[in-house]
């Protein structure tokens, strides 16, 4: 287990202050401007030697990103950008940090802000987050009072300020393209890429968007140091520390940081308190929120929870939203409903995603019952794929993801389903 | 999955005026020069917010929603088209385009939450308010309504009431908290088994003495 002075959120549980003095007694703003006094490419170089891979559910090495932004400012302002639209089903780590440690968050902003020669950040917060964007707004406030944000922030000869912006229920704003549109007062359906972000994005400028935990680990990480953060989590590829939310069939559900690579029993079992009615309950866990495949209990005895492991097994570690499912569930319904979300959320700009998600759902709601063919699990299988990487954006894989991953284990019980209810239709 | 928009209904006034022009300027000047638009979303918030005060004290009472005509003064404001802020008003899932129950009860049941009974807590809303979810009361105290992920899946189930959220919910909590509010009372928002925020029950074995 992670050693408590390993832990960057050691206020998770909010037990203390959030405000700037309880920040500052645990660390945070401490030697913030010799950070920056040494230079942009330390910095990205050291984000770079950390390791960290971006924590919003891609794993983009963050140092990269920041890195691809232009090396001189020109005529268009450079923008930072934080996706706080925590909106994925299964996914509830961004909120403790926002409410609970929003100065490391803010601490963040203007270090990336500085490497990346951003005088003006957004937080794109989701509208729901009401008390969380509150608590950020306030953090802001108290940080621009005490001089760290606004003119020379913080005495680093650097002005930064921060601008939260309120989303107002949207799932697809949680794609990066998305996010700027509705930053833009429009619509938020994604853009074409290219260009990227880092070329033309917020208002046709450079911008760099960020998620909240890869930016708010960031001054942990330079004033710790890239070796530090290197030297936890499984190997150089899958480094550090991360929030892991455990839900669902655990007996004790709760957001906890942990070393990445941890085992997923030992993840469940020492912070879930173990899965209910035990380990041998278990069915299936979705490992990284909604959208990345379930995965059967064969594979969950002895998965790692990082990037690399669970992408050998066909899923991914996504935002780290473990959903565990046990024995009791309708596996076949839980995914439907997550055809439901997605059908629901999908912005309706592409039509193979427009149309494609309505139809998974429909097949999926008669799968429940039953009420199918054998024929039509491919044919639904097929879907997904004519679904997938045929968008602008990632919304119609993560669509069809989680019925791939169902077919792809249980398609067993989606059999019996099918096989039962025509039993039960030729007796009546 | 999108919004009607009853542009022409019984129920819009046909004027609307922001009651804090300083808050209107100030949210314009968050964004920078001539990019007023990003502007829209926050003004839309703010007109729902004002409707929803006006409405808390009134007989009936009812929620914050957008009428038409604020959606015209916002196009005023920032100069677009009213069709662009049409537009962006009924993308969005949260802004109220017709007007709800003083109470707006969204009830998460996407999966995290449906794993830990989500639907319990609908059929003990259903039951105590006599209504089908997606329904309102004809007291204009509560609207309710299924919606999707809340972002607080440690501690499903939950709803949102207004601005709060309501978590780890039992039938029984789910009634008192419907109750409390017919009383006009509002309860203490948070988790509702006592537990400390998304800490494990009985706490977390980490964090044991960090300062």
């Amino acid at each position: 287990m992670l050693e408590d002075k390993d832990r960057i959120f050691t206020n998770l549980y909010g037990r203390e202050d959030a405000g700037l003095k309880g920040a500052m007694a645990r660390g945070d703003w401490d030697g913030t401007k010799d950070i920056i006094a040494k230079g942009r490419d330390w910095i990205i170089d050291e984000m770079k030697k950390s390791g960290l891979r971006g924590r919003g559910g891609a794993g983009f090495p963050t140092g990269m990103k920041w890195s691809f932004m232009p090396k001189e400012l020109k005529d268009k302002p450079h923008y930072l950008v934080v996706n706080a639209d925590e909106s994925e089903p299964g996914t509830c780590k961004d909120r403790e940090i926002m409410r609970h440690d929003p100065h490391k968050l803010i601490e963040g902003c203007l270090i990336a802000g500085f490497a990346m020669q951003a005088h003006h950040a957004f937080i794109y917060i989701r509208g729901e987050f009401y008390d969380e964007g509150s608590a950020v707004v306030k953090a802001i406030e108290e940080a621009r009072a005490a001089g760290l944000l606004g003119k020379n922030a913080a005495g680093t000869g650097w002005d930064f300020d921060i601008t939260l912006h309120r989303g107002a229920g949207a799932y697809i704003c949680g794609e990066e393209t998305a996010l700027l549109e509705s930053l833009e007062g429009k619509k938020g359906q994604p853009r074409n890429k290219p260009p990227f972000p880092a070329a033309a994005g917020l208002y046709s400028a450079p911008t760099t968007i960020n998620n909240v935990e890869s930016i708010a680990v960031a001054p942990t990480i330079l004033r710790r140091g890239a070796g530090w953060f290197a030297g936890l989590g499984k190997d150089e590829k899958n480094t550090g520390t991360k929030l892991f939310c455990l839900l669902g069939h655990v007996n004790t559900p709760c957001v906890v940081e942990e070393e990445m690579g941890i085992p997923m029993r030992d993840l469940l079992e020492k912070h879930g308190g173990g899965v209910r009615g035990g380990w041998d309950n278990l069915l299936a866990v979705i490992p990284g929120g909604a959208s990345c495949p379930v995965i059967p209990k064969s594979v969950c005895d002895t998965v790692l929870m990082d990037f690399d492991s669970l992408r050998a097994v066909q899923s991914g570690l996504g935002t780290a939203g473990v959903i565990v499912m046990d024995k009791s569930t309708d596996i076949v319904y839980a995914i439907a409903r997550l055809s439901q979300f997605y059908m629901h959320e999908s912005c309706g700009q592409c039509t193979p995603c427009r149309e494609g998600t309505g139809w998974m759902w429909r097949m999926m709601l008669r799968m429940v019952k039953g009420q199918a063919t054998i024929e039509e699990i491919d044919m639904l299988l097929d879907v997904t794929k004519e679904i997938e990487g045929h968008t602008i954006c990632a919304l119609g894989d993560a669509a069809a993801w989680p019925i791939q991953g169902l077919i792809r284990h249980f398609r067993p019980e989606m059999e019996r389903r099918i096989n039962e209810y025509r039993k039960i239709a030729k007796a009546a | 999955m999108k919004k009607k928009l009853e542009l022409n209904a019984a129920y819009q006034p046909k004027t609307f005026v922001f009651h804090d022009e300083k808050k209107v300027a100030e949210i314009i000047s968050r964004y920078p020069a001539g990019r007023q638009m990003s502007a829209i979303m926050p003004l839309l918030d703010l007109a729902q917010r004002q409707v929803g005060e006006e409405g808390a004290n009134a007989s009936p009472p009812y929620g914050g929603w957008i009428p038409r005509a604020a959606m015209d003064k916002i196009a005023e404001i920032v100069g677009v088209a009213p069709m662009k802020v049409y537009e962006v008003a009924t993308f969005y899932s949260m802004y109220n385009l017709a007007p709800v129950g003083k109470y707006l009860v969204q009830v998460c049941t996407t999966t995290p939450c449906w794993l830990c009974g989500s639907a319990k807590i609908v059929e003990a809303m259903e039951k105590n308010l006599g209504l089908h979810c997606g329904e309102s009361t004809k007291d204009g105290l509560f609207t309710t309504m299924e919606v999707e992920c809340l972002g607080a899946c440690a501690n499903a189930p939950m709803v949102q009431i207004n601005d709060d959220f309501y978590e780890d919910l039992t039938p029984e909590s789910m009634n008192s908290i419907l109750d409390s509010l017919k009383k006009g009372v509002v309860p203490k928002p948070g988790p509702q088994n006592g537990r400390n925020k998304a800490e494990a029950v009985g706490g977390s074995c980490t964090l044991k003495k960090v300062v």
